[in-house]
């Protein structure tokens, strides 16, 4: 049984951003007391999770209305997107399906989630994986945070061809950034009362690009000596992950090496429909499942897994300040966690979305908090 | 494990040959070959030093010329040595080299220099679950071939901007439509069924776009192979939890590290796996995953499998099969004896027990051997 008190909050899956506490960010805004938060449906599995979000927001009676923004993923123009980003810009939180990338389209159509990331600088992207009680998995007591780069290094989208046949991709690591996700994950890691920050690179291939970034992590480590700081090749990394992911506690890497091994770590808990993501920028938050599944083939069959999506909610809720519905969310999805007739097709049970979600609810409501009717 | 008998999982561990590209038999002077041996750093001196004990033990027709690699120099001529004693012999078998990171970046990786000289295009990496190994997962035969020469490994970086680092990653169409036709042609070979070509063609779509469009042209000419593509995120996930249903891998440089890496770790660890570089003209054999293990040198704790299984490889590029499965044979029965496990087993054997027990069991079969 989870229990969830705000100080002491299982660090799980509570999304305190360190920077809302050090400098003058004003709290969330609220209109007549609710909050507007952006909503992107996405395509595959992503609409009918997040209808089911809003189902369960609405039974809570939680304080916050979605303005809903589609972005259709079949279009050329940048259009849907960047309306997308204004209502992003214009509520400062958002929570996001993901949107498809087709590959049969022209190179110029640049991926609309990595656009979205950049356009608002949502450097850091933060996952954090824990073995959860319910869930059988190979490996057991897994607790690791990983804390990847979001808007540079290999996904800068920046590719030429100048000699037909020859293809030159660009993998940028700037100092500035690399120094800014360095401090992030040092002050999360204090924050939470972490113990050690990996860093994860492949410095001695690439000696400047990751060189620079395992300099300034040593530089940033410098000034956090109650944390201990190690650096660890990404090869070496992801073996050691299938073996003993019980070493790891922090780990901080640039954008490709994030992607591969958040993978893995979900992997490792659980799947993909365990785990959610959130994306901070120093004035915007996008909160999303972490391992960025659009799930096609699964879609509108009422078989996903609506845990990530409704973890990050919560996660989302609690960057708007509104900690009692976090909590009680997330208490009752990993309650139903536990209940394992109840687990869908990915963790290898064969129950369907509607009855998780359901199930959601009614242990929200015997809880004894205002709710609508079931 | 499967009903497999230990002689056909070492059959199964037998390497490819180019025998419709006519390419000459390798030479031999009195009926000797001549191998370069590279002793590399950290492990790779004493496990060397295994292998040639087991040769000379088995009475196997190879020389060794031991040639030193020092990674401490700056000047590159020690591995220019070295690769000229790869160009006369053909064939090498080595330790890893270190990349010291406090020196400076001009200072380019050993290894790397050595397999782009020598256009070792394709590495090849075959994970196979052990019986005598317990691991997570069972029932694991993946291949992972990976593109050797290009990709994030060009080591071409600059800094325009003080501040600013670019790295480019190159693909080209010539080496992809290679390695992807080395693949299928492995795959033929081997009777495999399957091949997943892996990429992160929606982000580089340019690059690997490129890498994905030249297999899929290469996959035309091989209809009775099924083909296809899977992004390296969704890959590595689906390694942790199904890795049965890989079966061939392709894949560009970077991917093709980690890919190795985390299927090594499945199998049991890198001490396990043998991993092959193979040229047009050359092939140079080595631990698949490439560590140096400066933590447990000279300390008679290192797992001797994966290098004594790269000599194997060795000898069947050499054509003296023989030898190869003799060794084959006898090192599979020793990792099925858990008291010999070494400590990166979660035994407490040491590297000279497993070594001499892999010699009892080739003295027991019979064939001539000097006495132990």
């Amino acid at each position: 049984m989870w229990s969830c008190q705000t100080d002491s909050c299982p660090s799980a899956f509570c999304a305190a951003h360190p920077q809302r506490q050090g400098e003058n960010i004003p709290p969330p805004a609220k209109y007549g007391g609710r909050h507007t938060v952006t909503l992107i449906p996405g395509d595959g599995i992503g609409p009918e999770l997040l209808n089911h979000v809003r189902e369960v927001f609405r039974f809570s009676c939680v304080p916050v209305d979605f303005e809903v923004v589609h972005v259709n993923s079949a279009l050329e123009t940048e259009v849907d997107i960047n309306n997308a980003i204004t209502a992003i810009r214009r509520n400062g939180v958002a929570l996001k399906g993901n949107i498809e990338t087709k590959h049969t389209m022209a190179p110029s159509v640049k991926s609309r989630n990595n656009l979205l990331r950049t356009s608002l600088d949502l450097f850091a992207n933060v996952m954090h994986c824990q073995s959860l009680p319910g869930v059988q998995t190979r490996h057991k007591n897994i607790d690791i945070m990983i804390i990847r780069e979001n808007t540079e290094g290999e996904y800068s989208s920046l590719e030429h061809e100048s000699v037909s046949g020859v293809v030159e991709s660009l993998k940028i690591i700037t100092r500035n950034n690399s120094l800014r996700i360095a401090e992030y994950a040092f002050r999360l890691a204090r924050e939470k009362g972490r113990r050690k920050v990996t860093a994860v690179h492949k410095a001695n291939i690439m000696k400047l690009g990751d060189g620079l970034f395992l300099e300034c992590c040593r530089e940033v480590a410098s000034g956090y000596p109650d944390i201990t700081f190690e650096s660890m090749i990404v090869d070496n990394t992801t073996m050691q992950l299938v073996s003993k992911p019980q070493q790891f506690d922090v780990m901080v890497m640039p954008n490709l090496y994030g992607n591969i091994v958040s993978n893995v770590c979900a992997g490792l808990v659980g799947g993909p429909g365990l785990v959610p993501g959130a994306n901070y920028g120093r004035d915007y938050a996008v909160f999303e499942t972490a391992t960025r599944n659009t799930g096609k083939s699964i879609a509108n069959r009422n078989i996903a897994n609506p845990t990530a999506m409704l973890l990050a909610s919560c996660m989302m809720l609690d960057h708007l300040e509104l900690y009692d519905h976090a909590s009680s969310i997330r208490n009752a999805v990993l309650t139903t966690m536990n209940e394992t007739r109840l687990h869908t097709a990915d963790i290898g049970g064969q129950g369907t979305t509607l009855e998780v979600v359901q199930s959601i609810m009614r242990f929200i409501q015997s809880k004894g908090q205002l709710t609508s009717d079931l | 494990m499967t009903t497999r008998s230990l002689r056909s999982l070492s059959g199964a561990l037998k390497p490819l040959f180019n025998g419709h590209l006519s390419r000459p038999p390798p030479a031999r002077y009195g009926g000797r070959h001549t191998v370069t041996l590279i002793p590399g750093d950290g492990i790779g001196p004493e496990l060397a030093n295994h292998v040639r004990e087991l040769f000379r033990f088995c009475c196997v027709p190879v020389d060794f010329e031991v040639v030193n690699v020092d990674s401490s120099m700056a000047s590159e001529d020690d591995i220019n040595n070295a690769i000229m004693a790869i160009r006369r012999n053909g064939v090498a078998l080595k330790g890893n080299i270190e990349t010291n990171h406090n020196l400076p970046p001009s200072y380019k990786s050993r290894n790397n220099l050595l397999r782009t000289t020598l256009d070792l295009y394709a590495n090849v990496m075959h994970c196979q679950s052990l019986p005598g190994v317990r691991t997570r997962h069972r029932n694991i035969d993946i291949m992972i071939i990976r593109e050797n020469t290009e990709g994030e490994y060009s080591s071409l970086e600059h800094e325009n901007v003080p501040g600013v680092v670019e790295c480019l990653k190159i693909i080209t169409k010539t080496k992809s439509l290679r390695i992807a036709d080395y693949a299928f042609r492995t795959a033929r070979a081997k009777g495999r069924r399957r091949v997943t070509a892996v990429h992160k063609a929606n982000i580089m779509k340019l690059g690997d776009g490129l890498f994905l469009e030249c297999c899929k042209e290469v996959a035309c000419g091989y209809p009775e192979i099924s083909f296809d593509s899977m992004i390296v995120d969704n890959t590595s996930m689906q390694l942790v939890s199904r890795p049965q249903q890989f079966d061939v891998m392709v894949m560009p440089n970077l991917y093709g590290n980690i890919v190795s890496n985390v299927c090594a770790g499945l199998v049991g660890g890198p001490g396990l796996v043998p991993g092959a570089n193979y040229g047009e003209d050359y092939a140079v054999f080595e631990t698949g995953t490439r560590n140096t293990g400066k933590s447990i040198a000279n300390r008679n704790s290192a797992n001797p499998t994966a290098m004594l299984l790269a000599s194997c490889l060795l000898l069947d590029h050499l054509r003296l099969h023989a030898y190869a499965s003799m060794i084959r044979r006898a090192i599979l029965s020793t990792v099925t004896e858990t008291r010999l496990h070494t400590a990166d087993l979660g035994g407490q054997g040491s590297t000279s027990d497993v070594v001499q027990s892999i010699m009892n069991a080739i003295q027991s079969t019979g064939p001539q051997t000097l006495s132990i």
